[in-house]
């Protein structure tokens, strides 16, 4: 079974936010929630590098390991979903997640939080593939359409790529040997004890 | 010297480490310069920022490797320490129990009682032990609830309960806090350590042998017990009002320790608690009156507590008049 996989490619990325803008669109993500954002490190600096993340569907996900009503599961895709139906927002997730994925709408007074939010690599949640509470609920469920998530889709540089995990690494190594450079699949050592890097941060020439 | 000229030397002497990495591109400051990787970052601190565009500034965090960290004190640690702490306290007094047996009036019921503890304060002891309780058992239901009780109750009904578990802990928070913050101003003073505590513990409390060491209105143990519960107090509740105010005073990072730093406060507190209960109930003859009427025996008193009968005595407060047994007829 393919086990389904993020891989930003920093640097193809060019910090447009369509993946972000493209998110919110599909699923109809509540006000203040953003499953997915793009984030700059040493900006304005020489070198500077962008990367889009979201939830990275971990294997063995600690947001899974930690939730005190079992609520998430994981999927025989790899894809890590949750069921809202059970979430209490106690706010453990957040607290385990190495990505900052989940996300909790105000759920009343103080820090009370509501049901917990996150990207669902566009395949909804344990409502019935295609049903109105499933859109309701978790947004869209495109995986169960046969299409990868809009996110990937709209990546104009494909910096972003989404799918099996084995067919995307190898597309990111045959970019890195092809332009003799790659800052590395980030994330991919903590999420999946995966590490793509060939050559560290240099580029073609060095 | 100011404190932004430190941070500046500080920074100008990392980048000195730092700068052979970026002397090997052959066009610093091009588009295509070298860039800084993941792994440099995450060796440089304990998680990777950048700076985003969208409001939500905690979202700039891209990762935070320490949140696997976190899961293994959850996972293993806290469900550990929690099962020996707690079993292990319950399992010493039953043992108590069992080698030595409660603790009697040595000399008999006198027939006389003493008021040791006025309704205010029972009021404020029952407070607290009402809200405590509801406090232990939903706090308890986050660490150990999907094991033990999910399986017997189902997802559903489960989710339920914690939902309401969530609130009732939030909400039972603030008696708790209100009646211990009075049980110390009533308090506090009457347990201040003297030489005559020192005394008492080197004689055992007079639980092993028979012996009665003098104490005042509250003996060594007792005063040991009562610090151990305002410190627990405070402790679980800074952390907690950290945890019920997300990310109002701190980051992921602070959000990860408050956590942690609570439960384990808070599974000490329990297994402290479990010893009060049977000292409480079972552990001393006669004790369980002082906290539920507040009228405890004078044989009692005298046992436990001789420098404090002997201060009522001087003030003139024995409160219930003489045994009425065979008064009755004296016409």
């Amino acid at each position: 079974m393919p086990q389904m996989k993020f891989l930003c490619d920093a640097d193809r990325c060019i910090e447009c936010n369509a993946c972000v803008t493209a998110c919110k669109n599909e699923n109809e993500v509540p006000w203040g929630i953003n499953r997915r954002r793009v984030v700059t490190i040493n900006d304005g600096e020489a070198g500077e590098r962008s990367v889009s993340m979201a939830c990275m569907h971990c294997t063995d996900a600690p947001c899974e390991a930690v939730c005190p009503v079992n609520c998430i599961y994981t999927t025989e895709d790899g894809v890590v979903l949750h069921n809202k139906d059970l979430c209490i927002g106690c706010g453990y997730c957040f607290y385990a997640c190495p990505f900052g994925a989940p996300q909790y709408p105000q759920g009343g007074n103080f820090g009370s939080r509501g049901k917990m939010d996150k990207c669902t690599f566009c395949a909804g949640g344990p409502e019935l593939d295609g049903s109105a509470a499933g859109y309701e609920k978790y947004g869209a469920n495109r995986l169960a359409e046969g299409k990868l998530p809009i996110c990937a889709e709209v990546c104009s540089t494909r910096a972003l790529l989404a799918g099996d995990g084995e067919v995307v690494a190898q597309i990111y190594k045959d970019r890195v040997a092809q332009r003799g450079y790659g800052s590395g699949a980030w994330g991919w050592k903590v999420a999946y004890n995966e590490t793509l890097q060939t050559e560290t941060g240099r580029r073609r020439g060095d | 010297m100011s404190i932004r000229a430190v941070v500046t030397a500080i920074a100008i002497v990392i980048l000195a480490f730092a700068a052979p990495v970026a002397a090997q591109a052959p066009h610093p400051g091009g588009p295509n310069a070298a860039a800084v990787t993941e792994q440099q970052l995450l060796q440089q601190d304990y998680l990777v920022r950048g700076r985003g565009t969208i409001p939500d500034t905690r979202s700039y965090v891209i990762e935070q490797p320490l949140g696997r960290a976190w899961r293994l004190v959850q996972e293993v640690w806290l469900r550990w320490i929690g099962v020996g702490v707690i079993l292990g306290v319950a399992g010493l007094f039953a043992v108590v129990y069992f080698m030595l047996g409660p603790t009697m009036i040595e000399a008999g019921r006198s027939g006389r009682t003493i008021l040791r503890f006025k309704l205010i304060e029972r009021a404020t002891h029952w407070t607290i032990a009402a809200s405590f309780t509801v406090l232990a058992f939903t706090g308890l239901n986050i660490t150990f609830g999907r094991e033990l009780l999910l399986p017997l109750i189902g997802p559903e009904a489960f989710s339920q309960w914690a939902m309401f578990a969530k609130y009732a802990h939030a909400y039972a928070a603030f008696p708790f806090m209100l009646s211990v913050a009075l049980l110390f101003l009533m308090w506090a003073r009457a347990n201040i350590p003297t030489a005559v505590d020192i005394r008492w513990f080197k004689a055992g409390g007079g639980m092993v042998k028979h012996v009665h060491p003098p104490a005042d209105k509250f003996n060594g143990g007792q005063k040991a017990f009562f610090w151990v519960a305002i410190l627990g107090t405070a402790g679980v509740a800074v952390s907690g009002i950290g945890l019920w105010l997300p990310f109002f005073w701190t980051n992921i990072v602070g959000m990860q320790l408050a956590q942690v730093i609570h439960a384990l406060i808070a599974l000490a507190f329990i297994a402290t608690i479990i010893a009060h209960i049977y000292i409480g109930i079972i552990g001393l003859e006669g004790g369980w009156e002082a906290m539920a009427s507040g009228d405890v025996d004078l044989n009692w008193a005298k046992q436990h507590h001789s420098l404090w009968v002997e201060r009522e005595f001087g003030q003139d407060r024995v409160v219930s008049p003489p045994a009425p047994r065979g008064m009755i007829d004296t016409s």
